[in-house]
């Protein structure tokens, strides 16, 4: 895999991303309704000037250009509903908040995902296999907002071992980023279990055997690398997956992050707060998948981008 | 001549759901030093079940090995050795090389990782002497630039390179016995004669037993000593080549003859063998060959037949007394 590859796939993001901010641009526009219409208390005195001040009134393809001229400099504009807010002040708030949540979920899922799927493949049809993988069956058929209060009545309110909702102190981490990685954990298992499982029916382990390798050398050197490829490819729709679904999980425990603010602005027609949070997750999504595409190459020697 | 591993009445059946399949029912046969067996049979026959069962490579469940012995020199039996003997002997006293070389060697690591696996594994080097011996093995068996083919994959290199790399990997630790399954049958011709060669060189300057199995008797004709005839699980004939080739004493073999294109005698007409083989799970007291053997009387669907064996230790199994020829 060449460099000029890797500068191929990020120039060809720019006319990608132009395309995203066009799209979004104009779809949020040509909804009906505007940023100021629920706000019944406004006379149109007020409504006027609201409009002129946020440039409102001018031309859209005036606008658009504005927005795309801020946009280069890094200003996503100001939001029309938090008064006196930039959209970046609201995302640099936020987006900690969402990262650590996404990344402790990704944590848990590859951590149990990979133990439960690693046990699963080495002793199949076993107690072994059967436990983890009928709980990943419950952990892909129910959705986060059964799973979520499920966890919360179990350990925040039977158990009280842990908090049930908010974002200070270390152990409010535990249950939203364990609700949210759940699912991914999950299928990870299965997704471990099953390539490893394939791995192992190769003919060349069966080679490595023969030339008298231990068990745990065969596990080691010669399975994971290709037994977890499809974990590696799974990371990236994982990865957008738990970004863009945290906002169940940061309703249900109250949590401070991005989520709301996608869900309400689009609402509320903040448009400059949809752009942004739609622009943000794009940016997210196509980062993510750009680097699992480099691990994959990395993994398997024949995987070749040109 | 020392025997190198003397295999008795192996029996190892698959108990699967569709019921017991008698791959390997009662094989015997022994190698020594410095001699090449060729184990030849239809595809089916339990030829490479029998090699892999005995070195305790197939899965158990569900393999079973319900009874034998395969005793190495200096006597250690490998079906009551533990895992620990078992690792300690393959890849380093008793080598193997198989019948898929597309699919052999793992696609994820460079063949020079592969190919220092056993020497290193095996305590015999350390890693830099055994990439220096890696090199010298890729060169003996011609594959040129070897230095810069110990860091490329596996994928990059043709089928028949993969062979010869999948040779070198087997001999780095110079075994007694080299298991080589049908290593030339995924090849075409010119690559085929050019790797039984170099089978016969190397067993010349190192004095290795070779375990040849394959499916063509001219291959065996030119490379082997003596010959194990396989059929449905069994040996059916067990002698050298002449003897098999020239005094045959077996239906089963004579029919396989007849359908092989020979140069050194005129056959008449070439005739496939009618029928095809039994299923594994409904073997019944007889001769397994009975339904396709041109002689077959009563006897022999019910009893099996009893050995014949010459002072030479030429043998069969058949009722018949005397092939007609
Ligand atoms: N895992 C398994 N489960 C059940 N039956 C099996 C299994 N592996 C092999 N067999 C059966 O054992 C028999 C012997 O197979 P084997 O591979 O030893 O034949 P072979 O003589 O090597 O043939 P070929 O020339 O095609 O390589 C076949 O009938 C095959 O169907
Ligand atoms: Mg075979």
């Amino acid at each position: 895999m060449g460099l000029g590859y890797l500068l191929k796939r990020l120039a060809i993001m720019v006319p990608v991303f132009f395309l995203v901010v066009t799209m979004v641009f104009f779809m949020i526009r040509f909804a009906p309704g505007g940023p100021f219409d629920g706000e019944k208390a406004v006379s149109p005195e007020i409504l006027r000037n609201l409009n002129e001040k946020y440039h409102l009134n001018d031309p859209l393809l005036v606008q658009f250009g504005n927005y795309l001229k801020d946009l280069v400099r890094g200003d996503l504009g100001p939001s029309f509903k938090y008064a006196n807010r930039t959209v970046n002040e609201l995302i640099a708030d936020s987006l900690p908040v969402s990262l650590e949540l996404g990344v402790t979920a990704l944590i848990w899922a590859l951590l149990i995902g990979l133990v439960a799927g690693g046990l699963a493949s080495m002793k199949p049809n076993t107690v072994w296999d059967y436990v983890p993988m009928s709980f990943s069956i419950l952990g892909i058929c129910l959705p986060t907002f059964v799973i979520g209060p499920l966890l919360v009545l179990v350990f925040g309110i039977w158990l009280e071992w842990l908090p049930v909702a908010g974002w200070d102190a270390p152990e409010d981490r535990i249950l939203p980023s364990l609700t949210l990685g759940f699912a991914y954990a999950a299928f990870i298992s299965r997704l471990t279990r099953g390539g490893l499982m394939e791995i192992r029916s190769q003919d060349f382990i069966r080679t490595a055997r023969a030339k008298g390798l231990s068990e745990a050398r065969i596990l080691i050197v010669h399975s994971l690398r290709g037994g977890l490829l499809p974990v590696v490819s799974y990371l990236g729709p994982a990865l957008a997956g738990i970004i863009s679904g945290a906002l169940v999980t940061e309703t249900i425990f109250n949590i401070p992050g991005l989520g709301r603010f996608f869900i309400q602005s689009a609402v509320n027609r903040d448009y400059t707060v949809v752009m942004g949070t739609a622009l943000l997750y794009f940016t997210l999504i196509f980062v993510c998948n750009f680097f699992v595409d480099i691990m994959y190459a990395l993994l398997d020697p024949r995987v070749k981008y040109e | 001549m020392k025997p190198v591993l003397e295999v008795k009445d192996l029996v190892a059946h698959f108990y699967t759901r569709r019921g017991v399949v008698r791959a390997v029912d009662g094989v015997s046969f022994t190698i020594h030093e410095g001699e090449t067996v060729g184990v030849v049979g239809e595809s089916g026959s339990g030829k490479t079940v029998c090699q892999l069962s005995y070195l305790r490579l197939l899965p158990e469940p569900p393999l079973r090995i319900l009874g034998g012995s395969a005793l190495l020199e200096g006597g250690l039996d490998l079906l009551k050795a533990s895992p620990n003997q078992l690792r300690s002997i393959r890849g380093n006293r008793v080598s193997m090389i198989f019948q898929e070389p597309m699919t052999s060697l793992n696609p994820y690591l460079t063949v020079g990782t592969q190919l220092c696996e056993p020497l290193q594994i095996h305590g015999l080097l350390s890693r830099k002497d055994a990439a220096i011996q890696a090199t010298a093995a890729l060169e003996r068996v011609g594959i040129a630039d070897a230095s810069a083919a110990l860091k490329r994959y596996p994928h990059e290199f043709s089928g028949g390179m993969r062979q010869r790399v999948m040779i070198a990997m087997a001999l780095t630790t110079k075994p007694k016995l080299l298991i080589a399954d049908e290593p030339t049958t995924a090849l075409d011709v010119t690559v085929q004669a050019q790797i039984l060669q170099l089978l016969r060189d190397l067993q010349k300057e190192t004095g290795m037993a070779i375990l040849f199995i394959t499916h063509d008797l001219g291959v065996i004709a030119s490379i082997a000593h003596r010959v194990v005839v396989m059929y449905a699980g069994r040996v059916m004939e067990r002698g050298t080549v002449d003897e098999v080739f020239y005094q045959t004493q077996h239906p089963y073999t004579q029919a396989l003859l007849r359908s092989t294109p020979r140069l050194d005698v005129d056959q008449g007409k070439l005739s496939s063998i009618p029928g095809s083989p039994p299923d594994l799970t409904r073997l019944g007291d007889g001769c397994p060959f009975y339904g396709r053997c041109a002689y077959q009387r009563d006897a022999c669907v019910r009893v099996y037949p009893p050995l014949r064996l010459t002072p030479t230790q030429h043998a069969a199994y058949c009722h018949l007394e005397g092939l007609p020829r």
